[in-house]
């Protein structure tokens, strides 16, 4: 039957795309390239790429802006998680979440810059009261800077609420009160008890989101053209640079930084891998030397008050965009603007309208195509009674761990080959390639979660599987079915690498716009592209919460 | 309608799949229209699985099992679950929660019994009032009390006219007044259609009341 061949089709059409770009981004990096008559083997690419100015720097910069944004969002995303789980108030702010992970992370990112800039909100909030500058300063230097502090803020307002939601999350499937209740009974702070305690516990179940967000730190390209330094710029943006340069040799050396992008996220999950053992080590003779936490409780609860600062910068940034996108005049150093209107929006409505509509057809055909996927899958794991094992969720997770730039790029040659470049349907395909993983993760708790003897009574009063399926299963899991439609358009909205290759630039959305114009543009028109690259996600969001609650308004057990 | 039939059980033995070990082995069982066949034991030994087994949602992943079962004299072990007409009910009374108390009944009602909407309706009005939900149709299932559940999960099972019922524990989650009023409600609905019922519990007075052949597991 069909549906058995669906998790064989899922990967096939996950890892097919990841398998051929990644030998056709190897092959030119070792000087092999027919389409530009290249015939290989040589290093010279290589050789290229270690001489080229500034290489030194580049490594270094792509490794500890993104080794010290995991290991800060980890931090802070526990801090709050270990306040949270005693504070009502900090477990009701951890609903905040919801519009920083909806918002793409290119948006966010120049939500930032424009708080953070000598002419940002910030200096203009404080300005000339507290700075007594009447006009921007000159010589600082707040983003874009050598040594990547503002790439690693950047990521961090993306990076904590991720980890929080996973981090509460994982809390489900731990037994949070009864041992923080324990460990208080037997002395210890709360704050430390968590860390000692429940920490350990949920580290495990976390384990791979972190390793997705230390690959993703160590090789994002989007949120590193707006706010990393650019002269030399981290690796994925230096290949991202030389694949979209007019001079066709640019392209093996330009394949030899991705390829040596992957080594390092390689390199470094490993590492993060086996630092996890003295650490641990470190942590259970913590846990036994007795302390009470004094000290390291303030440590939790500083690292808790960062955390919250960086939700706090993450909501600004947005709303920032939306203040720029209305501001008519804005003058320095005004903390508001002097006159406000949809001056911009009339202006931009006409330009942006074609990249909006590719960004909506682009996200939603992906996200339908990867629910009816993943339902197939699901749906056969359960006629069949057997879940997938670890490999296969490894293989799932894939594209969320492998560096974009490692593969996009091959993908690229391949499309060209086959003559699909620039088409949606090629755009839509790699979406999918990210959209799917999430779109499975938000979804198979739930439905697996379905009591399985609703189904078995549908059954045992007459109803097929079909049937059993369409208005048995679906509708009771109509919710969790929208929150991950909601997630996956998100994900698909925030592309850039995946919609800039396969696109051949010649697609844009939102995204792929609004990095475009980060340099340079008027903030306001920025302002309206990151407005809008917010509010699609967001929208989506509030309809899938909004459709099932006014649907089954009258069916209580279905309320949330 | 047709002829009520028995319901019989022959030489079946279910085997957890890791070990081996026997939950049910060459289990002869029959059960005559209008009587109540009550299987008892402690939890976990199997009876549960066995009724998995007789309705077709064996997790055959996780035990092996042989043996037929037969209805009158149609053998319906290889069956797909939802051509077998075993009426199913467990503790819970497993109302579809998305659906009113009147679609919940009509999901079950099959076509050959009623094909229009109207008639429909009024077969599941009647079912009602006879429960003594007379005007329940368009209610939440959720805003039902326990015992009014577990009447409309009974009256659903009934419309889909089954050939024979399999009962879980159904009284298991109701309290003491509730469990007499509904195994009476149900007892009653058994003789009056002859249907050959299973029932799987841990409760002696359930057994008592049932009336019927005590197998001990």
């Amino acid at each position: 039957m069909w549906l058995r061949l669906a998790p064989a089709l899922t990967l096939a059409l996950l890892l097919g795309p990841i398998g051929l770009g990644f030998a056709w981004t190897v092959l030119p990096a070792f000087g092999h390239m027919p389409s530009i008559g290249a015939v290989g083997p040589t290093l010279d690419p290589w050789r290229t790429l270690f001489v080229t100015s500034g290489f030194i720097d580049t490594l270094r910069v792509t490794v500890t802006a993104g080794l010290t944004a995991t290991c800060l969002s980890l931090v802070l995303a526990a801090g709050f998680c270990a306040i949270a789980a005693g504070s009502r108030t900090f477990s009701r702010l951890s609903r905040l979440v919801a519009p920083l992970l909806a918002t793409p992370h290119s948006a966010i990112a120049l939500g930032f810059a424009f708080l953070v800039l000598p002419s940002g909100w910030i200096v203009r909030a404080i300005s000339p009261e507290l700075t007594g500058w009447t006009r921007p300063p000159v010589g600082l230097v707040t983003i874009g800077d050598t040594a990547g502090l503002s790439l690693v803020g950047g990521l961090l307002l993306k990076e904590v609420p991720y980890l929080v939601l996973m981090i509460i999350g994982a809390s489900a499937q731990v037994p949070v009160a009864a041992t923080l209740a324990v460990s208080r009974a037997l002395g210890h702070r709360g704050l430390s008890a968590w860390v000692k305690a429940v920490l350990p516990q949920i580290y495990p179940q976390i384990r791979l989101p972190l390793y997705a967000v230390l690959a993703f730190s160590l090789s994002v390209v989007d949120v590193a053209i707006i706010l990393g330094p650019s002269q030399p710029p981290p690796l994925g943006v230096l290949a991202t640079r030389w694949f979209s340069d007019y001079d066709l040799s640019r392209y093996p050396p330009a394949a030899a930084a991705a390829v040596l992008q992957l080594i390092v996220v390689i390199a470094a999950i490993g590492l993060w891998r086996v630092a996890e053992i003295p650490i641990a080590a470190l942590g259970r003779s913590w846990a036994e030397g007795g302390s009470r936490g004094f000290a390291s409780a303030l440590l939790i609860r500083l690292a808790g008050i960062a955390a919250l600062l960086a939700g706090g910068l993450g909501l600004a940034a947005i709303l920032g965009m939306v203040v720029w996108s209305l501001a008519l005049v804005w003058r320095f150093p005004d903390a508001w603007p002097s006159a406000l209107g949809l001056a911009t929006w009339q202006a931009q409505a006409g330009i942006v309208a074609p990249a909006l509509a590719n960004t909506i057809i682009i996200g939603a055909a992906a996200t339908v195509l990867a629910i009816l996927l993943v339902l197939a899958c699901l749906e056969n794991e359960v006629r069949r009674g057997r879940r997938p094992g670890g490999a296969a969720l490894w293989l799932l997770f894939l594209p969320l761990l492998a560096p974009q730039i490692a593969f996009l790029f091959g993908v690229q040659v391949t499309l060209v080959r086959v003559g699909l470049d620039g088409t949606l349907f090629a755009v839509i395909w790699s979406h999918l390639v990210f959209v799917l993983p999430y779109v499975f993760l938000s979804l198979a708790d739930p439905f697996r979660a379905l009591d399985p003897r609703l189904p078995a009574t549908a059954a045992a009063l007459g109803a097929d599987p079909i049937r059993v399926f369409v208005t048995i299963k679906l509708p009771l899991l109509l919710r969790p079915l929208l929150i991950a439609a909601a997630v996956g358009f998100a994900v698909s909205v925030g592309q850039y690498l995946a919609t800039l290759f396969p696109g051949a630039g010649r697609i844009s959305t939102l995204t792929t716009d609004a990095v475009t114009l980060a340099s340079g543009a008027d903030r306001r028109i920025i302002g309206v592209y990151a407005a809008l690259q917010a509010a699609l996600p967001l929208l989506a969001y509030v309809a899938a919460l909004g459709a099932p609650a006014f649907l089954y308004r009258h069916r209580r057990a279905l309320r949330p | 309608m047709k002829q009520p039939a028995a319901l019989n059980l022959n030489e079946v033995t279910i085997r957890l799949r890791g070990t081996g070990a026997a939950l049910v082995e060459n289990l002869e069982l029959s059960i005559s229209p209008g009587t109540v066949t009550t299987l008892m034991g402690p939890s976990g030994s199997g009876k549960s699985t066995l009724l998995a087994f007789c309705a077709g949602f064996l997790d055959r992943s996780a035990f092996a099992a042989s043996g037929a079962v037969c209805i009158g004299e149609d053998r319906i072990d290889g069956l797909p679950a939802e051509r077998r007409r075993l009426g199913l009910l467990f503790q819970d009374a497993l109302l579809f929660p998305h659906l009113s108390v009147g679609s919940n009944l009509l999901f079950g009602l099959p076509r050959s019994a009623a094909r229009s909407r109207f008639e429909r309706r009024q077969i599941i009005e009647d079912a009602l009032a006879q429960a003594g939900l007379a005007g329940y149709a368009d209610r939440d299932p959720d805003t039902l009390s326990g015992g009014q559940r577990a009447r409309v999960a009974l009256l659903r099972t009934l419309l889909a006219e089954p050939r024979a019922l399999l009962l879980d524990e159904p009284f298991s989650k109701l309290d003491a007044a509730l469990r007499a009023e509904i195994r009476t409600f149900l007892f009653e609905h058994v003789r009056a259609r002859s249907l050959p019922t299973l029932l799987v519990t841990h409760d002696a007075a359930d057994a008592e009341a049932a009336g019927g052949a005590l197998v001990t597991s």
